[in-house]
């Protein structure tokens, strides 16, 4: 490495000598063509600016100011359809609260209707079935009275048929009656 | 140093004793500017809303050049927007044409970065006195020096002022040339060098080439960047 340095040091010393030796200073200083690089410098420059001018920038302005004014209504356009999605959505979520509510209003009524309804067809139920209880206990009542009667004249006439057939002899009917009518009496608590 | 030569192509034109030749140098100086004709030609063919490869390119430069200008000269230097593109893309295209083997660098002469800046300079020092009369002047005045100081800063100020467009040229074209000589130095090493102690200097030609490329662009870059300040200075006068 350091004998690379070394052989690099002598190469540039030698090289600069030989190739800058030879030319007498920079050519950038020799006014020969000064002249002739301002006369066609200007020239070539102040072409190219009116071209430049006159004719890219304008288009180049023109393609750039289209784009952004494009993109500018786009997110305009784009606003403001997002701003009529969010009206509507409002709108959308106030009508389906409405008829939430609407439907539960009505629910609240038709059950409280068929509440009552219920309950004043079950009273009148009831009260029929009551009514309907009452008559047939009546019945049962009226029904036990007259079987309790029917049931001594049957007893009397059966025992009276008994003894005429056992004792085979014409038996007082109302003495039988009066005995049946004693034992009923007696037992008398044992049915009712 | 064969590559700085100018020498004259076809017959010398002599207008009232001045020498007019088309030299190399004004060949590449229309090359140069043909190439840029060309791009901006690409650019602008089809003016498509969602742009093509060399429309994108085309465009990037203009809003560069665009923002570059508002950000430092302001919206008021918006007028000066096609001289400030034009001087920024023949500068970028002289630079880059110079990169390519064989070619000729326009702003590596001195005499053409010094015209350039000359009429930067001269333009901005009108404009300036336009724009405020003979307000202008206050820009050798800054605000809040001690009286005592005063001359001494109003003479800094003016060499400071009248030293622009030589620092402007000089900076072009001593980055320019430094540049191509170094890659030229590298080169003759190579050669020197031959085939075994050649390839280190092949490999820092090979890096200074894309180092040129950097430079060129930024030296046009800075060359724009200045105009602009200085158009600041003239438009706004606020030292």
């Amino acid at each position: 490495m350091k004998k690379l340095c070394i052989a690099l040091c002598f190469a540039s010393v030698f090289y600069v000598n030989k190739s800058f030796g030879s030319e007498a200073g920079m050519p950038q200083l020799n006014p020969e063509f000064w002249s002739a690089q301002i006369f066609w410098l200007i020239l070539i420059f102040s072409t190219l600016y009116l071209i430049i001018w006159k004719i890219f920038l304008p288009k180049i302005t023109y393609s750039i100011e289209s784009r952004k004014s494009k993109i500018v209504n786009n997110l305009d356009e784009a606003q403001k359809l997002k701003e009529s999605a969010e009206t509507k959505l409002k709108e959308y979520n106030k009508i389906i609260e409405n008829s939430k509510s609407e439907a539960k209003k009505i629910i609240d009524e038709e059950r409280k209707k068929l509440d009552k309804d219920i309950e004043v067809k079950k009273k009148n139920f009831n009260s029929e079935i009551e009514k309907e209880l009452a008559a047939v206990e009546k019945e049962i009542k009226d029904l036990k009275k007259t079987s309790l009667s029917s049931i001594s004249k049957i007893a009397s006439e059966t025992s009276a048929e008994l003894i005429k057939n056992i004792v085979n002899t014409e038996v007082n009917k109302s003495n039988v009656a009066a005995v049946v009518e004693d034992i009923i009496k007696k037992n008398k608590e044992k049915y009712i | 140093m064969h590559q700085f030569e100018v020498y004259k192509i076809g017959p010398e034109i002599n207008l009232g004793g001045v020498n007019l030749s088309f030299t190399n140098a004004s060949l590449f100086m229309t090359i140069s500017s043909a190439l840029i004709l060309l791009f901006l030609f690409l650019g602008t063919k089809k003016k498509s809303l969602v742009p093509t490869k060399i429309q994108f390119i085309t465009e990037s430069s203009y809003t560069f050049v665009a923002k570059m200008i508002n950000d430092t000269a302001g919206s008021s230097a918006k007028s000066f927007f096609p001289f400030i593109f034009t001087l920024f893309m023949f500068v970028l295209f002289a630079n880059m044409v110079g990169m390519l083997p064989y070619s000729f660098t326009v702003t590596s002469h001195i005499i053409v970065t010094f015209v350039l800046a000359s009429i930067v300079f001269i333009g901005v020092t009108i404009l300036g006195f336009i724009k405020h009369g003979f307000k202008y002047l206050g820009l050798f005045v800054p605000k809040g020096v001690p009286v005592v100081l005063l001359p001494l800063i109003v003479i800094i100020e003016i060499i400071s002022y009248l030293s622009r467009p030589v620092s402007l040229s000089v900076r072009l074209f001593a980055n320019m040339m430094a540049g191509h000589t170094m890659l030229k130095v590298f080169g003759g090493f190579v050669i020197s060098l031959g085939l075994l102690g050649g390839w280190l200097p092949l490999g820092f030609s090979v890096a200074l080439t894309g180092l040129e490329i950097l430079v060129a662009f930024l030296q046009a870059y800075v060359f724009a960047i200045l105009t602009c300040i200085y158009l600041n200075d003239a438009l706004n006068l606020h030292h």
